[in-house]
């Protein structure tokens, strides 16, 4: 695991928590929606705390993508856990949420629980029984460029 | 009722964003190191790949579904019930969905994470 690394897993976080909050806050702004008016789903968009919610779970998006290429998804799932303590700092201090004790208490437990997985490693090594497709397959593409 | 819709937008979103993940994680491993396929053929050439790939658009398809449910979800609860207890029963359900369907190597440490993360679900929802 490299610096680079380990900022990519950094973004995967904060993308998703702050992303998420902002689409509560754009959410309650609107208000229920009925299921008799389907559309208004699609125009929720419009609000600005959604859209820049929405921006940030594309950032979020772009740096999962990213760690997926490199790590396990058992990996990077718990490695990114401290969103969960980061969302509901933000839940109780900025959008004034009551969180209790046994919330609290649940958000140590799956941080503790995750914390198991990130010291092991972050890649499962498959046997290379793909190496001779691609040796074969290497060659030819490199023939096709010429 | 508010707890039915609440669980119910619960429910979908950790089925859709499995199965999400599922195919997303497989579609990345097919396409590669993001970062040393960039450095060597350029972006576009990684923007390329990964959206030509079959398993990632199936993927997305299933997380859009995912997001929408929990857009309804948001409207109905509140954040730090609907996102964390999603999000966190999604871990179980992707650890055991990784071992079957990605032959992920889910040691004694990531199935005691699972575990643990269950129980930080139910506290949170107490």
């Amino acid at each position: 695991m490299t610096f680079r690394k380990y900022l990519v897993l950094a973004g995967v976080t904060l993308c998703a928590s702050i992303g998420d909050s902002l689409l509560s806050r754009g959410m309650k702004q609107i208000g229920n929606i009925s299921l008799n008016h389907l559309p208004d789903v699609i125009l929720a968009v419009l609000n600005p705390s959604v859209a820049l919610g929405i921006l940030l779970l594309l950032g979020f998006f772009a740096s999962y993508m990213t760690a997926l290429s490199w790590a396990d998804l058992t990996y990077v799932l718990p490695a990114t856990s401290l969103g969960y303590v980061l969302l509901t700092l933000i839940a109780k201090f900025y959008l004034h949420e009551a969180v209790t004790t046994s919330r609290w208490l649940g958000v140590l437990l799956i941080s503790a629980g995750v914390g198991f997985v990130t010291q092991g490693p972050a890649l499962t090594h498959h046997p290379p029984k793909a190496q001779p497709h691609e040796q074969e397959y290497e060659p030819a593409a490199a023939r096709n460029q010429r | 009722m508010k707890q039915a819709y609440t669980w119910s937008a619960i429910a979908v979103i950790v089925l859709a964003s499995t199965t999400g993940d599922v195919l997303l994680s497989r579609a990345m491993k097919q396409v590669g190191d993001v970062g040393a396929l960039w450095r060597k053929s350029g972006p576009w050439t990684v923007l390329a790949r990964v959206l030509r790939n079959p398993n990632f658009l199936l993927g997305v398809l299933a997380m859009t579904t995912a997001f929408y449910s929990l857009l309804f979800g948001l409207s109905w609860g509140d954040v730090s019930l609907i996102a964390p207890a999603s999000a966190s029963l999604t871990f179980v359900t992707n650890a055991i969905a990784a071992k079957i369907f990605l032959h992920e190597r889910v040691d004694h440490r990531r199935w005691m994470a699972a575990i643990l993360v269950a129980g930080g679900v139910v506290l949170l929802a107490a």
